[in-house]
């Protein structure tokens, strides 16, 4: 019978898709775990770092590090970290929202922006805005190398020593479960203080070797350390994102398989109808 | 009781240490350095070496660290390493062929700089985890 040929072929192409986003959800969700792993490995050692950097921000040093002194904003960067594909949700809208409001802040009261996106996402975003690109990163995967990454943001560092940037920020999405995550900027320079005892006394450390060359290498660890924790927690992002962006596909795929086969039945059973009736009609009549 | 400070030791990868102790000694840049509470501010470099923190009630521990950081404030002391272990999990084995293998290399005619270089560090490494196995060794 060549009732409702097109609603099967359209089922057929739906449950096709139903296929194909429920197997991304299943490689999302295992991926997921190893990235959220990954993450959980690295967030003691970043979290303490950021502490020690925030103590020495509270220092009163006898030398004064320019990675210290906080200068008048005339110039800021941001590195924005964004995943390389698509299919994860808002993810990575999300964290545009958020970082182009900032962006127009800063430039409504005359601070000139420039970025660092990460990832090609982030990339294709900034390239159709009115907005400065200085260096791109992409293709880092879900193991990234500190050093793949560093390369790329460490002219955002230079520029920062040579004095064309006042401030510099990452911009990522942060892990609050499986279910949600919340896009974060962060000041990685100049350095932040955090409040605790420190911030009470006037005080200074006693350094060993010399001031300059411990703090300048502590900083390059603490950037090093936070710019790779910020790509390894949006890699978890990212992947819980998709798991359940193409959970929703799938129940969504299947709700429409429904409703097709409703309509498609209710074809056929149609056609039968109306057969039955010409047939008891023409019977009828002779 | 003796006076106790909060210590953490981090390597890269986990958590190592996390509590109260009444004194940590550690191998530093300039020299090997205890740490009792109430200690100045100090910021400093680790050397390849042992970490020994007296826990409450006179209890020791010790560490193995391939280099990083040294933080102390009188009532919170740092160690930022890049890579640490817990003295019954070095593989003494593994730092021997490791110390072997550098040896050879070295020995071997005209390694180039940069061969001589790796293999000067991990040569350092494993006789620090060496030590730091033979002195748990001791302390039991």
């Amino acid at each position: 019978m060549a009732v409702g040929k097109e609603i099967r072929t359209k089922m057929g192409s739906v449950r096709n898709t139903q296929k194909i986003t429920s197997a991304m959800q299943m490689v999302a969700a295992s991926k997921m775990r190893k990235a959220q792993d990954r993450m959980q490995q690295g967030k003691p050692y970043a979290r303490m770092i950021r502490n020690v950097i925030g103590h020495i921000a509270n220092s009163n040093p006898n030398v004064g590090h320019e990675y210290m002194t906080v200068r008048d904003i005339k110039r800021v960067g941001y590195i924005v970290v964004t995943t390389d594909r698509g299919l994860c949700g808002g993810l990575n809208v999300n964290l545009f929202k958020r970082v182009m409001a900032d962006i127009k802040r800063f430039q409504q009261e005359g601070v000139s922006v420039c970025v660092c996106p990460i990832g090609i996402k982030g990339t294709a975003f900034f390239k159709s805005r009115d907005v400065e690109v200085s260096a791109t990163i992409s293709h880092v995967g879900d193991t990234p190398a500190v050093a793949d990454l560093i390369g790329g943001v460490k002219n955002m560092f230079d520029a920062y020593d040579r004095g064309d940037l006042d401030r510099v920020y990452v911009v990522y999405n942060h892990f609050i479960n499986a279910m949600t995550q919340k896009p974060e900027i962060e000041q990685l320079l100049p350095l932040e203080a955090v409040e605790d005892e420190t911030t009470r006394y006037n005080w200074d450390y006693v350094y060993e070797p010399s001031a300059d060359e411990l703090l300048s290498e502590l900083v390059t660890r603490y950037i090093e350390t936070q710019v790779y924790q910020a790509v390894i927690e949006n890699n978890a992002c990212e992947q819980s994102a998709r798991m359940l962006a193409m959970k929703n596909a799938t129940d969504n795929a299947g709700d429409l398989i429904k409703s097709l086969q409703l309509k498609y039945n209710k074809a056929r059973q149609a056609a039968i109808t109306q057969e039955l009736s010409e047939i008891v009609g023409g019977a009828a009549a002779v | 009781m003796a006076m106790t400070v909060r210590c953490d030791i981090v390597s890269a990868e986990q958590q190592i240490f996390s509590g109260l102790v009444e004194m940590v000694v550690a191998t530093a840049q300039e020299g090997e350095i205890g740490v009792l509470p109430g200690h100045t501010p100090l910021l400093t470099r680790l050397k390849p070496g042992h970490i020994r923190v007296t826990k409450q009630h006179g209890v020791e521990e010790l560490f193995y660290v391939s280099s990083g950081y040294l933080e102390v404030q009188p009532h919170h002391i740092s160690v930022l390493a890049d890579t640490a272990l817990r003295a019954d999990d070095i593989d003494e084995q593994a730092a021997k062929a490791a110390v072997q293998k550098a040896r050879d290399t070295l020995a071997s005619s005209e390694p180039t700089d940069a061969d001589y270089n790796r293999m000067t560090l991990q040569l350092t490494l494993a006789m620090a985890q060496l030590q730091v196995a033979r002195d748990v060794k001791r302390m039991k």
